[in-house]
């Protein structure tokens, strides 16, 4: 039965808990948190671990409430597009109030519980991060400009500096770079994606990169981020005083970045063949970019507990 | 709402997410506990 149909009008289904956690976007969210652990686990100073649980529970749930913000601001769009047609506000399992009131405690609940048991620095950063999701990116960049991932992509980027916050304190040079690396590392990987689905941005109005400014100009910028990309995955080895990273890492950032090179340049220099083109070498980027990420942030873990 | 498979789906959702909601505010207090100790300590 439908939830908004006129026979339920009186008494509306309640909200499945399943459909409430499919509003957090838990496959994002696995990213986010491994992301946030990694910078707390890397980081100088350990942390007690209740406290690094209730640190990470914290991001997963201020970057929970986030998704569901978008969720809630996008649902006219997402059942327009095939991609995200399925989800819970579209197909009507969920009512809109519910939604929100949903993201709004999840989110007010992790700045204050961050607050009350890390520090206030951290839950600031957290509650500018959830801002910046869900307010700059969703409502203000998505739908204005073509660079809405690039200046959006920098919400992504917050969890291991968040993480990095908890267990030290403060704010040094190494989160800083991985807040960088994350957010040079979000346009290559989301416009992979939106080169393959493309047609999805262009039938509800979204003015993504491959709508707006075309295929070739996008190819361009994949590759030319993950130039940029190599050196600077590279910089947490080579960054001065205590905090850098050991060789592990560094080697690891090289050849993992490098094969993300290869595979942006066999994107940056193709042009699609027709209509009933594959997409082979956008879909291989766009896997590969998941699985780089988790390396790299794994790989600075590793680094740190088996110093060379 | 008047078709009895629609009340016990609608039971069986309200009951689940009673569920779910009992055991997040269980696992909040036993949270709030711990980093009180873990804070003390």
């Amino acid at each position: 039965m439908n939830p908004t149909s006129p026979s339920s009008a009186a008494t509306p289904m309640p909200a499945d808990w399943r459909d409430l956690i499919a509003l957090t976007k838990p496959r994002v969210m696995s990213l986010v948190i491994f992301t946030g652990l990694c910078g707390l686990l890397a980081a100088p100073q350990t942390i007690h671990p209740v406290l690094g649980f209730t640190a990470i529970l914290c991001i997963a749930m201020g970057a929970g409430g986030a998704a569901a913000l978008n969720q809630w601001w996008e649902a006219d769009l997402d059942a327009g597009m095939k991609r995200t047609a399925k989800r819970p506000l579209p197909q009507g399992r969920l009512d809109r109030t519910t939604a929100r009131d949903f993201a709004g405690v999840l989110c007010a609940a992790s700045v204050f519980l961050m607050g009350f048991a890390i520090s206030w620095l951290a839950a600031a950063i957290l509650a500018i991060s959830i801002v910046y999701y869900a307010v700059v990116y969703t409502i203000w960049l998505k739908p204005r400009t073509p660079q809405n991932i690039v200046i959006g992509g920098g919400a992504g980027a917050f969890p291991p500096l968040i993480g990095w916050i908890a267990a030290t304190g403060q704010i040094t040079p190494m989160p800083v770079v991985l807040f960088a690396i994350i957010f040079f590392w979000t346009p290559p990987h989301f416009w992979a994606l939106a080169l393959f689905v493309k047609t999805d941005y262009a039938k509800v109005g979204i003015p993504m990169m491959p709508v707006v400014a075309g295929e070739r100009a996008t190819r361009r910028q994949i590759l030319a981020y993950a130039v940029l990309l190599l050196p600077l995955s590279a910089l947490p080895w080579w960054l001065p005083g205590d905090e850098h990273a050991g060789a592990i890492y560094g080697v690891s950032a090289l050849a993992l970045s490098s094969i993300f090179l290869v595979l942006s340049i066999r994107v940056g220099l193709r042009e699609r063949s027709g209509e009933d083109d594959a997409m082979k070498p956008e879909k291989r980027l766009f896997a590969y970019s998941v699985l780089y990420l988790f390396a790299l942030f794994a790989a600075l873990v590793v680094d740190r507990y088996i110093p060379l | 709402m008047s078709e009895p498979k629609d009340q016990q789906t609608f039971e069986q959702i309200r009951r689940s997410r009673n569920r779910v909601l009992a055991l997040s505010l269980a696992g909040f207090v036993i949270l709030v506990f711990f980093i009180s100790i873990a804070k003390m300590g």
